[in-house]
């Protein structure tokens, strides 16, 4: 009975103590002393981004001194309303690139879940070994910065005034805007038809533009009817081209007898702000040897655009749309800033590329279009 | 409305006495009278397409039927029943005088120069909104910004009267009024430029980049491309490609590349390509 005293209060402390230690990050020291692989080191160091602990993944850096935490945190959490901000990291996986006694290239695939749907990014990670234990070095995150400057805008901007609910029969309206579809063609892909093209809008005002198709059988009856949804730009001024894309899954083209298409516009207020202009377009390979379509965009007004995404069709030799694939940009397009993109192309479809047109949606919190 | 008709028609067929006569023909909005035989009293229904009215009368006497009771135009049915049963008799009231004209103009823009492309429609009704059916002629007025104004006076048919237009060369909005007697109905339409028409660029080096712009973006008629219009520049150069579509401002548009030694840039605003320059290095 005498010994049970000093040995239940000997327990007592030597838990406090290791709950301090627990609380004092010793744990995590611990996790950071156990990386003792460069595998371990990123995997751990995704692991406390993929978990917003910014803290603990700032710690694990081999080269935190030579940027702020706050630009880490930006680097990857994104800023200015971006579709980054409105994302989370749902996956990742680690593969070795290059590994030497001391150092190691790693690779890692961020799954990114967004409001838009996934999106990947591809980075590679130097990873050094200092004492006994493995620490990633980040590279330094690189933000351009726009002088203070004031950049006069005074593009065009329309509104609409419509034929009220107290008019009478016959008062006049506006029309809706005359658009054409220039172009179509049925794609057959492994699992489904793709029906791409281009749409103009031959108007002098703009327009919301959606186009649907359907695809008929050989009795002439409808199979299957879809519409272009985000695989367009939608709003398109005067003379604007936009390439669109409409699938159809589960379906094959010899089930096809023929496709009717259909283009509704509307009147829309819209503005001409902001333009973005498409630069370094280039076909290329990302680090996972896939081809893409590469290039960066580069806001020329001076308000931010917070979401842009990519719309890209290609030609082959005889100028016909052969394929359309879009990308979003998870940064917001500073003005004057360029960020870049890459949106992916099929191997079989890069072959036969001739050309390629490249458009831009963006979308802006305050003008909400 | 049509089982009281029916019961009506029943009840007519039982006994045939005093009968009415209306007019053949009568016009909205213009009372008249019913001319009755037989004697004694008798409820008289007026049934109409838009009402039924029952009153008490006198046969033997003219029944005044008051103006407002027939406004809708139409077939009418007037029924007299007394003590022996009832008898009736169908009448037409017609639509009055033209007097208010509704009129559709199509598209409410227009390119210049296209031909039939203006559509324009006018329906006749008469003070009542009852359609005039009888031909009238319903006077178009085509009056734009310049140049002599068009008279087209153009038949109804069955109360429709309708002309085919082409477009003018000259942008701007035209003036088209619908008249019928004292009716006039204005509207406007917009007559807008067409394609462009030699489409051209130009490229000058700044310290940094190019500035391409194009000539004065006018059509093949001579107007001016409205402001807005997105003009579609490309430059390939040993970087890769580089895209803008920028509107035009002021009836020109212009961008800033940057140009990595040769290059080649060229123009496009909707299906229109223009002139494609050749830069050489140095810059």
């Amino acid at each position: 009975m005498k010994a049970f005293l000093p040995l239940f209060i000997g327990l007592v402390t030597a838990g406090l103590v290791a709950m301090a230690w627990v609380e004092s990050g010793g744990l995590a020291l611990h996790e950071m002393r156990s990386a003792g692989t460069p595998q371990e080191a990123v995997e751990a160091l995704v692991t406390d981004i993929q978990s917003r602990n910014w803290d603990r993944a700032y710690a694990r850096l081999a080269n935190s001194n030579d940027f702020e935490k706050q630009a880490f945190i930006r680097d990857l959490a994104g800023s200015s309303g971006s579709l980054r901000t409105y994302s989370s990291l749902e996956s990742f996986k680690v593969w070795p690139v290059e590994a030497g006694a001391d150092d190691a290239t790693m690779r890692v695939r961020l799954n990114w879940s967004s409001a838009v749907g996934p999106l990947d990014d591809v980075r590679d990670l130097e990873v050094k070994k200092e004492g006994n234990v493995w620490k990633v070095v980040w590279p330094k995150p690189q933000f351009a910065k726009v002088p203070p400057q004031v950049i006069p805008v005074n593009y065009l901007r329309w509104d609409v005034i419509g034929r009220g609910p107290t008019d009478d029969w016959g008062v006049q309206n506006v029309d809706n805007p005359n658009v054409r579809i220039t172009s179509m063609n049925a794609v057959e892909r492994p699992d489904r038809v793709v029906i791409v093209g281009e749409v103009v809008n031959e108007d002098t005002v703009p327009a919301y533009v959606n186009v649907n198709a359907t695809l008929l059988n050989s009795d002439s009856k409808p199979m299957d009817q879809e519409g272009s949804f985000d695989m367009i730009s939608h709003t398109l001024l005067p003379r604007q081209v936009s390439p669109y894309r409409i699938d159809f899954p589960g379906f094959h083209l010899q089930q096809v007898k023929s496709v009717r298409m259909d283009v509704k516009a509307m009147l829309v207020p819209a503005s001409a702000d902001p333009v973005i202009a498409v630069t370094d377009q280039k076909m290329d390979k990302d680090p996972l040897g896939k081809n893409v379509l590469r290039g960066a965009l580069v806001n020329q007004s001076g308000q931010t655009v917070n979401i842009a995404q990519v719309l890209a069709d290609y030609y082959d030799a005889n100028g016909r749309v052969i394929w359309v694939s879009d990308g979003y940009v998870d940064q917001a397009l500073e003005p004057q800033v360029a960020v870049p993109f890459a949106v992916d192309v099929p191997d079989d479809v890069a072959s036969k590329i001739h050309n390629y047109h490249v458009l831009v949606n963006h979308y802006s919190i305050h003008e909400g279009s | 409305m049509l089982r009281l008709t029916a019961c009506l028609l029943l009840l007519m067929r039982l006994a045939a006495f005093g009968e009415v006569h209306p007019p053949a023909q009568v016009t909205a909005g213009k009372g008249f009278s019913i001319s009755t035989t037989g004697s004694g009293d008798a409820s008289f229904y007026l049934i109409s397409p838009g009402h039924v009215a029952k009153r008490e009368v006198k046969l033997g006497q003219d029944i005044p039927v008051d103006a407002s009771v027939v406004k809708k135009a139409g077939r009418y049915l007037a029924i007299a029943c007394g003590s022996g049963g009832c008898n009736s008799a169908a009448f037409y009231v017609m639509a009055a005088e033209p007097d208010k004209v509704s009129f559709f103009l199509h598209p409410s823009r227009v390119r210049v120069k296209s031909n039939d492309a203006i559509n324009a429609t006018a329906f006749v009704f008469d003070q009542f909104y009852n359609l005039v059916l009888t031909p009238v002629t319903v006077d178009f007025k085509v009056i734009p910004k310049t140049g002599p104004p068009i008279d087209r006076p153009i038949k109804s048919n069955l109360g429709v009267a309708w002309m085919r237009v082409a477009s003018t060369p000259k942008q701007g909005p035209v003036k088209v009024i619908a008249e019928v007697g004292k009716a006039s109905e204005p509207r406007v339409i917009q007559q807008v430029a067409s394609d462009a028409c030699n489409l051209r660029i130009k490229a000058t080096r700044t310290a940094k980049a190019v500035l391409i712009e194009t000539d004065p973006l006018r059509d093949c008629s001579g107007n001016a491309i409205p402001d807005g219009t997105i003009v579609s520049f490309t430059e390939i150069d040993g970087k890769g490609k580089t895209t803008v579509d920028v509107p035009i401002k002021k009836g020109i548009a212009r961008t800033q590349l940057p140009v990595n030694g040769r290059a080649k840039i060229s123009v496009a605003s909707g299906v229109v390509i223009g002139n494609e320059i050749s830069l050489g290095g140095g810059l």
